[in-house]
């Protein structure tokens, strides 16, 4: 089976049962994507599937052959960080850092999400083209990535400066 | 441990033909269901059938309704903008399901036919009618503060989980079926089976049949509707009662409503008794409330679930209320 992961292409065998979580951490070595409750309740194994958040625990791996898959390992490194990594560093986004990549991957799309106008069940109005980015908004479309270690706050945060952060350099683009 | 084949349907007549009508197959979608009850064990195929590449299409039918291809995922029919302006109640319900990931993943056919949630279900030390056909019902006198009071029967409580298909079901929702025998489409209101003394068949469709796609009809007045889903948290959880509604109104007469209730029953379930109770009256408190008490009217409470009698009809009230 082929894999395209974080721009390579990988050949790998794995059983037919063998989820996309453990083809990333057990057969490629890419462990920076997490198994937390290994039932799609915790969002800390979300990854990036052809620029779409999935829970990779509930996806077989041979569902996923050909589709460019993008781990945290792809979003950023030490050395150049991705803005919303670093804005999780300056905000205290984590603790232990467990559910910390998985958060990462899931609020780069969830960016997305509300930047091509996906409602969610708190919009008001489902005509609207453009989506606030309030708290609540971000809250809610956050909701299927856990944190025990409650640093939603700094979550939150980061997120909101990050999304602060690319808007004005995509208006400064503008003008 | 058993083996497990994986094949790829391109068509209908392909997933079909690799499916065979076997026991052992299942049609696999979006995974987020079946790939956690084949780890739990509680599914075990031998084959599994990949149907996420059928019919990824919604398109306008020629009586102006929408027919949603079975592989839609959740995510693309939400966010479609027909579905937003004219079913906001199916944009709702679908968006106060599960998490961003999961409906990204999860399709329109595997949300009809995901399984229940039940905590009997899905514990193998447990006994469970649905999961092992005559083995005793371990909810009914157990912890069942989350199980339903409409539809049950001596031999199973247990809910279904789905928010889509409350919405659907209130929009009179039609599934487009392929069989052995032929194409055919019937009411999404007729595909779930009340458990009655055989729990663990859930539905009408044949071995092997498959859902091709959902068809709402054309439904005006549906622009002015919406979901109300009552939780235990704010997001990400699943409903303790929920509540699709569409309302005519014209000068405060309810010309016409739609109402379904999640949470609460056996099956996605379409209140008609509360229909008829609320359509050619006055738009007000006292009919709404009149409209629940006929739909709860028949409602059986286990030791741990009756508030949701309660909640179930505040919650009619509510939604009937905000769109008047």
């Amino acid at each position: 089976m082929r894999f395209i992961i974080n721009e390579h292409s990988i050949e790998a065998d794995v059983d037919v049962r063998t989820s996309l979580l453990d083809l990333l951490r057990d057969h490629l070595g890419l462990t920076g994507t997490k198994k937390g409750c290994n039932q799609g309740a915790c969002g800390a194994c979300t990854v990036l599937v052809d620029g779409e958040r999935i829970n990779s625990c509930l996806a077989l791996a041979v569902q996923y052959q050909d589709r460019e898959i993008l781990t945290i390992e792809g979003l950023g490194t030490i050395g150049d960080l991705h803005p919303l990594q670093a804005a999780f560093i300056e905000y205290d986004g984590f603790q232990c850092g467990y559910c910390t990549p998985g958060q990462i991957c899931s609020a780069v799309a969830m960016i997305g999400e509300i930047r091509r106008g996906l409602p969610s069940a708190l919009t008001e109005d489902l005509a609207l083209e453009q989506i606030g980015f309030s708290e609540d908004e971000i809250r809610e479309r956050m909701s299927g990535n856990l944190c025990r270690c409650g640093a939603y706050n700094g979550i939150i945060e980061a997120i909101r400066a990050t999304y602060a952060e690319e808007s004005a350099q995509e208006r400064e683009a503008a003008a | 441990m058993i083996e497990l084949r994986y094949e790829k349907a391109v068509d209908p007549a392909s997933a079909m033909q690799l499916h065979g009508g076997r026991g052992t197959a299942r049609y696999l979608g979006g995974g987020t269901n079946l790939v956690d009850l084949m780890r739990e064990e509680i599914e075990q195929p031998g084959l599994v059938v990949d149907v996420t590449g059928l019919s990824g299409d919604i398109r306008e039918t020629d009586g102006g309704g929408l027919l949603i291809g079975a592989g839609v995922k959740n995510t693309a029919l939400a966010e479609h903008r027909a579905v937003r302006a004219r079913y906001p109640l199916l944009s709702r319900a679908i968006l106060s399901g599960a998490s961003g990931q999961i409906r990204n993943m999860a399709t329109v056919g595997g949300n009809i036919l995901q399984r229940t949630r039940c905590y009997y279900f899905y514990d193998d030390a447990a006994r469970c009618n649905k999961r092992s056909p005559e083995s005793g019902c371990d909810a009914i006198d157990g912890f069942n503060r989350i199980h339903a009071v409409l539809g049950t029967s001596p031999a199973c409580v247990a809910t279904h989980p789905s928010d889509m298909c409350v919405a659907l079901v209130a929009l009179d929702a039609v599934v487009h079926l392929q069989g052995a025998s032929g194409a055919r489409a019937i009411p999404l209101t007729d595909l779930h089976r009340l458990p009655d003394g055989h729990p663990e068949i859930e539905t009408v469709l044949e071995p092997g049949e498959l859902i091709t796609a959902i068809e709402i009809p054309n439904l005006p007045f549906a622009a002015r509707s919406t979901y109300r889903k009552v939780r235990d948290r704010a997001s990400y959880a699943f409903a303790l009662v929920s509540v699709a509604a569409a309302l005519d109104v014209e000068h405060g007469i309810v010309r016409d409503a739609r109402i379904g209730l999640g949470g609460v029953a056996t099956k996605p379930w379409r209140a008609r008794a509360a229909e008829r109770a609320v359509v050619g009256k006055a738009a007000t408190e006292a009919n709404f409330r009149a409209a629940a008490e006929a739909e709860l009217e028949n409602a059986s409470p286990l030791s741990g679930n009756g508030f949701k009698i309660e909640l179930a009809k505040r919650t009619i009230v509510h939604t009937l209320g905000e769109l008047a």
